[in-house]
């Protein structure tokens, strides 16, 4: 295969998933410039091994590469919010009656949700964004982060908990400071 | 099913990731608990939020756009250094097959010069027969024949006589090889005639070597005490190595 075939080809099995490298991206660093740099880097990066891609499935292998990236970029470009290494137990979430009533107001918000998901720990969020916005199943997220099924499981339910709580927290009610 | 079995199970209920007998259990507790199944609608209602479309970030036309370049940036660098290697490996390959045609042709058409001397050792020796210039002395005294060397060379050729061993002395004559003035001792071995050249050498001594016959004359050379010997003869090999034997002792 030349180069310009590779290209084209390339252009047309991966990048129909740029939306979802460039939004993986943009919620594992936090904002756009950082997002775009990632996303491209990820893609350059995508283009060079695309040789030796083989697998079914090029959004999962595409955002692989997204996630990888994003890891290797971030203590190189933003040392300071290198994500402290905490293992799945420390980031237990006690149980907390939530209150449906506020928890429904909240969500009403896409502003309120937005935040909420952006202030969960990078390992909490990324389980989200797969599960949710990519609608990943539980083998291929375990596949694509590489840890075991049981740990994408506790690690959504705990993701989700601290989601709820975090938005009830910030929630008050009108005519109160 | 209790509450402490069932919470667990809402959220892979919620992603359809139970299997057909769990999802059974848990809907008939859900129906019964009613904190169970608020968790149940407090999840779907997240799940909900979290995937509105408002929550993607789609990437942006400027995106799009640098990326393409940069793309076809890499594509065209790839290219040409996939073009300059391949390029330089012919020119690598075609200069080695060049050197290699080079030297193959000088080691086939260039004797070395072992190989050269040999030649000229061949053509006095054929020379001595045919012109019937064997012998400027004809003796077969070594006491004769040594002492007319003198004043003819500026070496005294060590000359020696093996009648004893049936390779009588029959004389000696002056004659010219490597560029040089050489003695040449003649011996006989019953019809068979032996030159034998000796002139002066640098290096150390070696023993008598057999060299590659040259139109099937035999010949064997050595380095003893600063002189070069070359023997050759119709013999046959083993007894003109005999012969160089007796000489070396």
């Amino acid at each position: 295969m030349d180069e310009h075939e590779r290209l084209i080809l390339f252009e047309r099995k991966v990048l129909p998933h740029l939306d979802a490298a460039h939004n993986l991206a943009r919620w594992l660093a936090g904002n756009e410039p950082d997002a775009q740099d990632v996303a491209q880097e990820a893609c350059l990066r995508a283009f060079k091994f695309f040789g030796s891609f083989r697998g079914e499935n090029p959004r999962a292998w595409l955002l692989a590469i997204v996630r990888n990236t994003f890891f290797t970029w971030l203590p190189k470009n933003r040392p300071f919010m290198e994500p402290l290494e905490i293992g799945d137990e420390a980031l237990a979430v006690e149980d907390t009656s939530v209150n449906a009533d506020v928890l429904n107001a909240q969500i009403g918000s896409a502003q309120a949700v937005r935040r909420a998901i952006a202030e969960l720990p990078v390992e909490f969020r990324e389980i989200i964004v797969l599960r949710e916005m990519e609608g990943f199943s539980y083998k291929e997220i375990a596949d694509l982060v590489e840890i075991p099924i049981g740990t994408v499981m506790s690690r959504l339910a705990r993701a989700r908990k601290l989601l709820q709580k975090q938005l009830c927290k910030e929630f008050k009610p009108e005519g109160q400071p | 099913m209790n509450c402490e079995e069932a919470l667990p199970l809402v959220d892979p209920y919620v992603d359809d990731e139970l299997d057909a007998v769990g999802k059974q259990a848990l809907e008939e507790h859900l129906r019964d608990c009613n904190d169970c199944s608020q968790a149940w609608q407090n999840l779907q209602s997240l799940k909900k939020a979290v995937r509105q479309e408002s929550m993607q970030f789609p990437a942006t036309s400027e995106l799009r756009r640098r990326l393409s370049v940069q793309l076809r940036i890499q594509s065209s660098l790839q290219k040409r250094s996939l073009w300059e290697w391949s390029w330089l490996t012919t020119l690598a390959t075609g200069l080695a097959a060049v050197c290699l045609i080079l030297w193959l042709n000088f080691i086939l058409t260039h004797p070395s010069n072992q190989e050269l001397l040999a030649r000229e050792v061949a053509s006095s020796h054929i020379r001595s027969l045919m012109a019937d210039h064997r012998l400027d002395v004809a003796s077969t005294d070594q006491h004769t024949v040594k002492p007319w060397f003198a004043g003819k060379l500026d070496f005294a050729p060590p000359v020696k006589d093996f009648a004893a061993q049936e390779f009588p002395l029959i004389g000696g004559r002056l004659d010219y090889l490597d560029n040089r003035t050489v003695a040449a001792l003649v011996f006989q071995r019953h019809k068979h005639i032996i030159n034998l050249f000796i002139w002066p050498a640098g290096g150390g001594d070696s023993t008598p070597s057999s060299d590659t016959p040259i139109q099937g004359y035999n010949m064997v050379h050595w380095t003893q005490a600063g002189m070069t010997f070359w023997a050759i003869s119709d013999l046959n090999d083993k007894e003109l190595e005999d012969f160089a034997g007796l000489y070396v002792r």
